[in-house]
């Protein structure tokens, strides 16, 4: 396997930047990754040389650990740089940051930052490739690739698959590179949850089916996906009580059996159980909600390995 | 000195006519079919070309002073005698705020001395526009303000606006509204709509300005203030004005360039120069204001003249400061984008640019006529303006049409007969 030059030096912002076949590519990449990170030593030497930053400038700890495994193990080096927003506001801007990033001989940047569009001004000021850790509400790409891979990975197709993504619509990125890769890649998308969690025109954007009722929501589905709900939204009057919520939209083996038979649960994690997912549910027979955190590790590979132009 | 412009076409009467303009001593001494005098130290010759009274900005934001490193008044009048402007009314909320009539004196004596464009102050309307207290409007009003504004902030208490208009009217002052809802437009970035869903960003909704508008126009109606609407950018808001205006309300309201040629899609690509308040909105509420401004609904043009330094702007979207500079791209753009296609004429334009501004705050006279004063601008429309860093006399450069080429091109622009502006 090695990278083809339509991958190297380039940008993830967004999957809406690639096509359903280099889509397909990088999953198939993936897949060999996922080989050698199931070998006692997980370590091949193709980006040995080439230095790697992930630059968070909002907490997440897991999603920066997938990066930087991912990482090390193709040999790249790999620096961590961590701040908060306020601290950044304070002090220098993200544009010094990454001038002094830069200084120091990065060739590739993983960013994560409260603010859309933030990926793409880190290239702005570097010239480097980035890819997009998540950025604000609008863009979770590698998640996006990590969910596909692992669907795809189960069930050996994508075409005509029915998922149905329940939750906290309006303030999740996962949701908007999910539903831009899945259709892309022909599987029909159903986004549910209260009104007032759904945003505008998401029809005419994404062509996904909009439910507001989870029964309805699920019918028919073949994998269902719970996404976190966060207690910041009551303060923002969005909904009156995560019990309340739990209520109607909790993913539990009562509601789940409006889906098909066996149908696969995912979740973009971290779970808040008992409020959008119970544990008899996430911790189930069709749960491959441990499988997604894998396969991010394989999917980071790949995308840096054919953004850096490995070779195997 | 004494200039006189030849074979122009003379903006008189809402009409075009090929005319001689003689300026002397400041002030447009004759206009005739031919003028021949002996003793004139410059003669333009102006066949082809037209010759408008200078515009008149009713919006505009000088910076100055407190954040001078974004614009000062030397600069600022400078940029607008580039763009054909002779007048300008700049918008207080400076640091500090003009709420006194200190900070009138100094912005007039500033503008008096520096100003390649005369300058009319706005007071605030409320103390620093916190919209806690009424400010002393008639004060200011004695010291020359034209009107008062918090623009940029939103007086959110009703009865605390419906006092500042009874009062502001007791002095003859008209009131210019930033219509905000706070509580509706909340951290919103840009419109509600699909392009804030598409890039995750929070949106303000048109219902933000509506319901302002709503509510200023039945507080103006009960106390009869004289009502002035800056940039009003939805279909709705419009049509409340409409109601209001056959209802007899006095009521007015401007239109910025930017709200008449873009939409939300221009967000699309996070540039920060598309970020502005009220918001870019979707094509219907573009549509409506084209057609608002040729009905009359729209009084004027105003350019929401809003410099903002480089660093400031080139960051993350959500955390760059609203606005985009308009003095030297208002006429460039909406001649090529509204009056070369045919949507609006080009006299409406220039009325939008000129007397219509001036009836609204109740301005001195501004047109071509022997004894006013002379206000001019000549303006090839046939020749071609690339805006540039280089090119824009702002001291920022926060503009969507940077590096842009469009139709028409300031020649020349005179203030009371001296020229503050001469192309290369």
């Amino acid at each position: 396997m090695e990278s083809t030059p339509q991958f190297i030096g380039r940008s993830l912002y967004d999957l809406d930047d690639y096509s359903a076949d280099e889509i397909m590519y990088i999953l198939e990449a993936a897949k060999g990754m996922k080989e050698i990170n199931l070998r006692e030593y997980k370590k091949i030497p193709t980006l040995r040389g080439k230095t790697v930053c992930t630059l968070f400038v909002e907490d997440s700890t897991r999603t920066r650990m997938s990066f930087e495994l991912a990482a090390s193990r193709l040999s790249a080096d790999v620096v961590s740089f961590q701040a908060t927003v306020s601290s950044l506001r304070k002090g220098e801007s993200l544009q010094d940051t990454v001038n002094t990033l830069n200084a120091m001989g990065i060739d590739l940047y993983c960013i994560r930052h409260s603010s859309p569009g933030s990926p793409q001004l880190v290239h702005k000021y570097s010239g480097k490739p980035v890819i997009n850790g998540g950025d604000g509400r609008h863009a979770h790409p590698t998640q996006a690739l990590l969910d596909i891979f692992s669907i795809w990975e189960r069930l050996g197709n994508l075409k005509g698959i029915k998922i149905t993504i329940v939750g906290d619509i309006l303030n999740s990125r996962v949701v908007r590179s999910d539903l831009i890769g899945m259709t892309k890649l022909g599987m029909e998308v159903t986004v549910c949850g209260p009104r007032t969690l759904m945003p505008a025109n998401m029809e005419q954007i994404y062509g996904c089916k909009v439910e507001y009722d989870l029964a309805e929501a699920l019918k028919d589905a073949d994998i269902v996906m719970g996404l976190r709900m966060q207690l910041e939204r009551m303060t923002e009057g969005l909904f009156p009580s995560l019990e309340e919520y739990s209520r109607h939209y909790v993913l539990s083996k009562e509601t789940i059996k409006f889906a098909k038979k066996d149908a696969l649960i995912m979740h973009p994690g971290p779970m808040n159980r008992g409020i959008e997912i119970l544990p008899e549910i996430a911790d189930s027979e069709q749960s491959i909600i441990v499988e997604q955190v894998a396969n991010g590790v394989a999917v980071r590979m790949a995308l840096m390995f054919l953004i850096l132009g490995g070779k195997l | 000195m004494t200039t006189l412009i030849k074979n122009g076409i003379a903006y008189i009467n809402n009409r075009f006519s090929r005319r001689d303009i003689l300026l002397k001593n400041g002030k447009i001494q004759r206009i005739a079919q031919t003028i021949n005098v002996e003793k004139v130290e410059q003669i333009i010759d102006a066949s082809g070309k037209y010759v408008f009274p200078g515009f008149v900005d009713i919006h505009t934001h000088l910076r100055d002073p407190g954040q001078t490193y974004k614009e000062d008044i030397a600069s600022g009048t400078r940029a607008a005698a580039h763009g054909g402007f002779t007048t300008l009314c700049t918008m207080p909320n400076t640091e500090p705020v003009v709420d006194n009539i200190a900070s009138v004196d100094y912005v007039q004596r500033r503008a008096k001395d520096l100003g390649s464009a005369k300058v009319y102050v706005i007071g605030a309307i409320t103390k620093k526009s916190e919209g806690l207290e009424i400010s002393e409007m008639a004060t200011m009003k004695s010291g020359g303000i034209v009107a008062v504004s918090d623009d940029g902030n939103c007086v959110q208490n009703a009865k605390l606006m419906l006092n500042c208009m009874r009062y502001a009217t007791n002095f003859g002052l008209p009131l210019i509204i930033h219509a905000e809802d706070y509580n509706l437009s909340g951290n919103g970035q840009i419109n509600a709509g699909k392009v804030a869903t598409k890039l995750g960003l929070s949106g303000i909704s048109p219902l933000a300005e509506e319901v302002i508008v709503a509510r200023d126009i039945m507080l103006a109606e009960n106390c009869g203030a004289k009502l002035h609407i800056a940039h009003i950018s939805t279909a709705r808001s419009l049509e409340l004005v409409r109601e209001a205006k056959e209802r007899g309300v006095k009521v007015t309201c401007e239109v910025t360039p930017h709200h008449l040629l873009l939409t939300e899609e221009a967000c699309l690509n996070f540039d920060t120069n598309t970020k502005m308040k009220p918001p870019l909105r979707i094509e219907k509420d573009r549509q409506a204001c084209i057609k608002a401004l040729k009905e009359g609904i729209i009084d004027c043009i105003a350019t929401d003249h809003a410099p903002h330094a480089d660093f400031e702007k080139t960051r993350e979207f959500d955390h760059a400061p609203f606005g985009i500079i308009g003095l030297e791209t208002a006429f460039p753009v909406l001649y090529h984008y509204l009056v070369k296609p045919g949507y609006i004429s080009l006299e409406r334009l220039i009325e939008a640019l000129t007397s219509a501004p001036v009836r609204v705050l109740n301005l001195p006279e501004n047109t071509l006529k022997a004894g006013n004063p002379a206000d001019i601008t000549i303006i090839d429309l046939d020749a071609e303006t690339t805006f540039t860093p280089e090119s824009i006399l702002s001291k920022s450069k926060n503009s969507p049409w940077m590096n842009q080429t469009v139709s028409s091109k300031v020649l020349y622009t005179f203030l009371e007969g001296r020229q503050t502006w001469k192309a290369e």
